[in-house]
């Protein structure tokens, strides 16, 4: 999340042996076969696009993370440990995890109890049908295009450092999650998405664990990191997550903390995990409303341990390329002389790992990528046949045509991320330049769920109306700043006239999301104001905070495990190891 | 809706993955550990570890079963 990877074409070069391959074919054979033995589970659109919502909470909840968990979320967050140093969990235990308690505690009850089977149609109970579509379309265009970034991603890296045939990792990713998706919908996915969460933790703990040998234990990789952040002019930074948030030139990250909280924690993260149908599908594929709470609230607790897991590589390798010596890491260096932080778990894998832990660590990588890919692809056909196919091109259709055109999107939205991966190989800026449009859409999307959710006078042309307002402010603030060093153009700013200067582009986009964020609840609650109420009381229930029935915890369910309970110790957790890393 | 039991392939793949990391890591030359794993036979360590959890799952998919009534 938030992080986007592009791997150079030279760098580290790994040469796999037998029984790493072997592995690999292993691998392919189980994910492949998982998707067979469950082709014949799926006999109803239910059963494909929401697993039957049937699935016990722990499933969902590694599914929920395994979704979010792509490669590149993997290789962008070991890159962000080694350019941000500890600072880096800010996105974990601030731009994570109060979402993720928000949205089980609070937002869940509305998802599934509403029986919507999908983000956009949730907002068509709630608001009208305008406002679902195009939640709808840009849902559906960002997911394909993901999806296309992950097979691109997952090309270029196996290009650069095994060697391997650029369109032949097209073809064969490809094929693997189309087959595997047709056969079993999204229960293949969120089953292959708990092998893969199995496969990084397992798989990457010994990378850690040698890594942090290599150093000299904690103590020596933070005598190395403060001694690197001396020389980069910055005393202490890498070392520490909140102690340098007072001013935005004294970290890394290039930002203060109120940024860093309302634009992260609150209006991103919050628009992220609260909104995103990729997430919230995984939720609403459990068995009941007390497992679909608890869905969010049980990924929480490993998400706040993974920065153990993709943060701490990072560190410990721009920690080992400083240290030099016998402990130096192979890590390429750009034209520019600084170090190319997105070949660091590249690097350590061909450090660390011998022929056969090679195999497993590749294998981890080539699943999250294609975990990622699955991810998009299920939520993208859910969205296209419910919200789009059967509501503007067939509302009577059948329960047996909706698998049909769900099989049959599968495929096409393959076809699509392909077409993406090439383009992206070719046009750089044009994805880029996507990426920044759908970054305009999603910043203010927040505001109206809480909006809808919580205040019942909210009406569908103020939510439609106010995203509109949410988007254009985006759009205006992004015209009038620019990111310090750079120079004024349409992917980074101040094409209107700059206004202010950022010290560092994610500065700048944490604030557009604050502002857009502002602009569409602003929008929203006046356009609501002025127009007349286009749902009963009666229409609302279940839909909205003040007229559904509060959710009772199951007597069943242990104390500990109930939702509230959850959210509370996650919460405490989770700022006990803000203290600790202060 | 009668599902698969996730823990079952899991803990096939994990097992059979743990006994080629084992079958491996005794028979490879110990050499390869010196230049990579700063001389440990992380093959053997790890592949046990795997072992251990892929047999974990299949235990408590076999339990899961005998305790969930057939349709």
């Amino acid at each position: 999340m938030f992080t986007h990877l592009c791997p150079p074409l030279l760098g580290v070069v790994l040469e796999l042996a037998s029984v790493d391959y072997l592995i690999l074919g292993l691998y392919f054979a189980f994910v492949l076969g998982i998707g067979w033995v469950l082709r014949k589970h799926q006999k109803t659109s239910t059963d494909f696009f929401e697993s039957g919502r049937s699935l016990p909470a722990w499933i969902c909840a590694l599914g929920f993370i395994g979704a979010n968990l792509g490669a590149q979320e993997v290789m962008g967050m070991a890159a962000s440990g080694a350019k941000y140093g500890i600072a880096t969990s800010h996105f974990y235990w601030v731009g994570a995890i109060p979402a993720m308690v928000f949205v089980g505690i609070f937002m869940m009850p509305f998802y599934y109890g509403s029986k919507a089977r999908s983000v956009p149609e949730y907002l068509k109970l709630r608001f009208d049908e305008k406002t679902r579509t195009f939640n709808a379309l840009s849902f559906a265009f960002m997911t394909v295009f993901s999806s296309g970034i992950s097979m691109f991603a997952l090309a270029k890296l196996l290009n650069a450092i095994l060697g391997w045939n650029f369109d032949g990792c097209i073809f064969i990713s490809g094929l693997v999650v189309l087959i595997y998706i047709y056969s079993g919908g999204l229960t293949s996915a969120i089953y292959n998405e708990v092998l893969q969460f199995f496969l990084i933790v397992l798989g990457f703990l010994p990378l850690v664990l040698l890594g942090l040998k290599d150093i000299g234990g904690w103590d020596g990789l933070m005598q190395n990191l403060n001694s690197y952040s001396e020389a980069k002019g910055m005393p202490g930074a890498w070392s520490h997550s909140w102690a340098y948030m007072g001013d935005a030139k004294a970290n890394p990250i290039g930002i203060e903390w109120f940024g860093l909280v309302a634009g992260l924690g609150f209006v991103l993260s919050f628009g992220y995990w609260c909104t995103d149908f990729l997430v919230i599908q995984r939720a609403m594929a459990a068995k009941n409303m007390n497992s679909a709470r608890r869905t969010p609230l049980i990924a929480a607790i490993p998400k706040m341990m993974f920065p153990a897991l993709v943060i701490l590589p990072g560190m410990l390798a721009i920690a080992l390329y400083h240290k030099g010596g016998s402990a130096n890491i192979a890590l390429p260096v750009g034209a520019d002389g600084t170090p190319d932080y997105n070949m660091v778990v590249p690097a350590l894998l061909s450090k660390y790992f011998p022929h056969g832990m090679l195999g497993i660590g590749l294998t981890a990588l080539m699943a999250s990528f294609m975990s990622g890919m699955a991810g998009n692809v299920t939520a993208f056909n859910t969205v296209w046949t419910y919200d789009l196919y059967q509501r503007w091109f067939k509302p009577d259709a059948s329960d047996a045509h909706l698998i049909k055109v769900g099989r049959a999107t599968t495929v096409v939205g393959l076809l699509i991320s392909a077409v993406c991966a090439y383009a992206a190989a070719k046009f750089n800026n044009i994805m880029d330049m996507l990426q920044l449009v759908f970054g305009f859409v999603n910043a203010p999307l927040f505001a109206i769920f809480l909006l809808g959710m919580f205040w019942r006078r909210a009406t569908g042309h103020g939510a439609f109306f106010g995203l509109l307002i949410g988007t254009l402010t985006a759009v205006a603030f992004q015209g009038c700043t620019l990111p310090l060093g750079e120079t004024v153009s349409l992917l980074k700013g101040g094409w209107l006239s700059v206004q202010h200067t950022f010290v560092s582009s994610m500065a700048q986009n944490f604030w557009m999301a604050i502002f857009a964020f502002t602009g569409c609840f602003l929008g929203t609650l006046i356009i609501s104001l002025a127009t007349a109420p286009n749902r009963t009381d009666a229409e609302l229930r279940g839909l909205v905070y003040s007229l559904t029935e509060k959710v009772k915890d199951h007597h069943e369910t242990p104390w500990f495990a109930r939702p509230a309970t959850l959210g509370i110790i996650v919460l405490v957790l989770t700022l006990g190891l803000n203290v600790i890393f202060w | 809706m009668n599902q698969l039991d996730v823990r079952l392939p899991m803990g096939l793949l994990f097992l059979i993955l743990g006994l080629i990391l084992v079958g491996y890591g005794l028979t490879a030359d110990p050499a390869i550990y010196a230049s990579h794993s700063l001389g440990q036979n992380v093959n053997v360590t790890w592949g046990a570890i795997f072992v251990l959890f892929g047999a974990a799952m299949l235990t408590l998919a076999a339990k899961a079963k005998k305790t969930t009534p057939r349709d």
